[in-house]
């Protein structure tokens, strides 16, 4: 597990806080998919492009393992990627591969490019191969037209507000949130009053020693403002979440995977399995950026996640689809 | 006195002409502003609207187009006009009736603004 595997990222966020080296070369990457493996305070992230890495490691041993995946955008046929049914279902190939099976998997949303019904049952199928049950949290694309009627009927029964909701697997306690709705001019991701309630509400009786994740669409740390990449009301979301001894923040939205760590908090942002993005201001504008072809399933990937009980991170580990 | 009388003979030409000018220019003005009442685009490019201000007469019709891969709404501030999700190409009119400054954003990226002056 302390085996320095090519492409494998550890933070040992126990020891000094922020592992800048481990940082850069998670930014390095890009585009890629990650598993991430919760273990004593070590959060570590593989390269899902090297399965076979994993076999025996830390993350096979791991006592809950699950796979984000993220920005689909089904519907979307430019020429940055005309066949996301296609890549769409590598990533499911690729969970399916996975030597340990996720006991699930979290969507962190624009399953569709457009909210259109069968974009939606497009997704449902293809994500059905997996077996898994599938936790999912909106994108603004996902909920266009309707304030997310579509999205809630759908995904979100049972779910608060516009699509929020937490539960318990193994010990570690999930929680999704909404920050793409009432976006206002010229501003961020909003959580808003009324989450940001019921979040504190939520994890209030929760032991400090609980791990917690959390999930949601938009960065909940500021990514890059100019480009929307960030979370307005983010701040008071953690500072609710400060007792925690291990707290895992995941997000979609950017088609890049990044990683930071701050104090307990590690956040991750996954790869679409769609089209890239660039990254943060190496563009005019943050619009689907063209690869060439045989290089577009480098540049899309997955997630996965694994944790190990008594040890407070997870590792996560990203993986490309090529 | 016979001097001022002459100066204001000779003026006389110069503050028509000039009057004339002034007029001609507001007539120009006008049907110029007219020209632009009828219809006036607005283009939705690399996540920005272009022009990011625009300055109308009353009465007229904006047409927004979306030249993005990714969609993108118009959708006013302070809630006066809305349009659906605009993909690629597709497009949004609102004709604007009632002088003032309305300022816009797309709401599935709120960080592009843009404002239409109606005078």
């Amino acid at each position: 597990m302390t085996k320095n595997v090519k492409d494998e990222i550890l933070h040992d966020h126990n020891a000094d806080g922020i592992d800048r080296r481990g940082f850069l070369k998670c930014m390095a990457w890009a585009g890629t998919g990650a598993l991430c493996v919760m273990q004593g305070g070590v959060l570590k992230s593989y390269s899902l492009s090297r399965p076979a890495d994993l076999g025996g490691s830390a993350a096979a041993a791991g006592e809950l393992s699950f796979v984000q995946i993220s920005d689909s955008h089904m519907g979307f046929n430019k020429p940055a990627n005309p066949d996301v049914a296609g890549t769409l279902k590598a990533a499911v190939d690729k969970i399916n591969g996975l030597s340990a099976a996720p006991e699930f998997l979290l969507h962190t949303g624009d399953i569709s490019h457009l909210s259109k019904p069968e974009e939606f049952d497009t997704v449902d199928q293809i994500l059905k191969a997996t077996g898994t049950e599938v936790f999912f949290v909106p994108g603004e694309h996902d909920v266009l037209n309707d304030d997310g009627a579509q999205f809630r009927e759908r995904y979100g029964k049972g779910a608060k507000g516009a699509g929020w909701y937490s539960f318990e697997k193994k010990g570690v306690h999930f929680i999704g949130l909404v920050n793409v709705m009432n976006l206002k001019a010229g501003g961020l991701g909003t959580l808003g009053h009324e989450q940001l309630e019921w979040l504190e509400d939520d994890v209030k009786h929760l032991k400090s020693s609980t791990p917690i994740v959390v999930f949601a669409h938009i960065p909940l740390w500021t990514v890059y403002p100019d480009w929307g990449w960030g979370t307005e009301d983010s701040a008071q979301a953690l500072a609710y979440l400060k007792k925690f001894g291990s707290v895992t923040v995941l997000n979609g939205h950017i088609h890049q995977t990044m990683q930071k760590v701050e104090g307990n908090v590690t956040f991750h942002t996954a790869a679409s399995t769609a089209f890239p993005q660039p990254q943060p201001g190496k563009a005019d504008s943050p619009g689907p950026m063209k690869v060439p072809a045989e290089q577009l399933r480098s540049v899309l990937g997955i997630t996965d996640v694994n944790y190990v009980r008594g040890q407070h991170a997870l590792a996560v580990v990203d993986s490309s689809l090529a | 006195m016979r001097r001022r009388v002459w100066i204001l003979v000779l003026a006389a030409p110069v503050i028509v002409a000039a009057v004339l000018l002034v007029s001609g220019a507001r007539g120009l003005a006008a049907s110029a502003g007219q020209a632009q009442a009828s219809n006036v685009e607005v283009k939705i490019d690399n996540f920005s609207f272009g022009p990011a201000t625009l300055t109308v007469a009353a009465g007229t019709t904006v047409t927004w187009t979306n030249r993005d891969d990714i969609p993108h709404t118009v959708v006013s501030d302070d809630k006066v006009f809305k349009s659906k999700v605009l993909d690629t190409d597709e497009k949004f009119s609102f004709t604007f009736t009632k002088p003032g400054t309305y300022g816009y954003f797309c709401s599935i990226h709120p960080k592009m603004t843009g404002k239409v002056v109606v005078e």
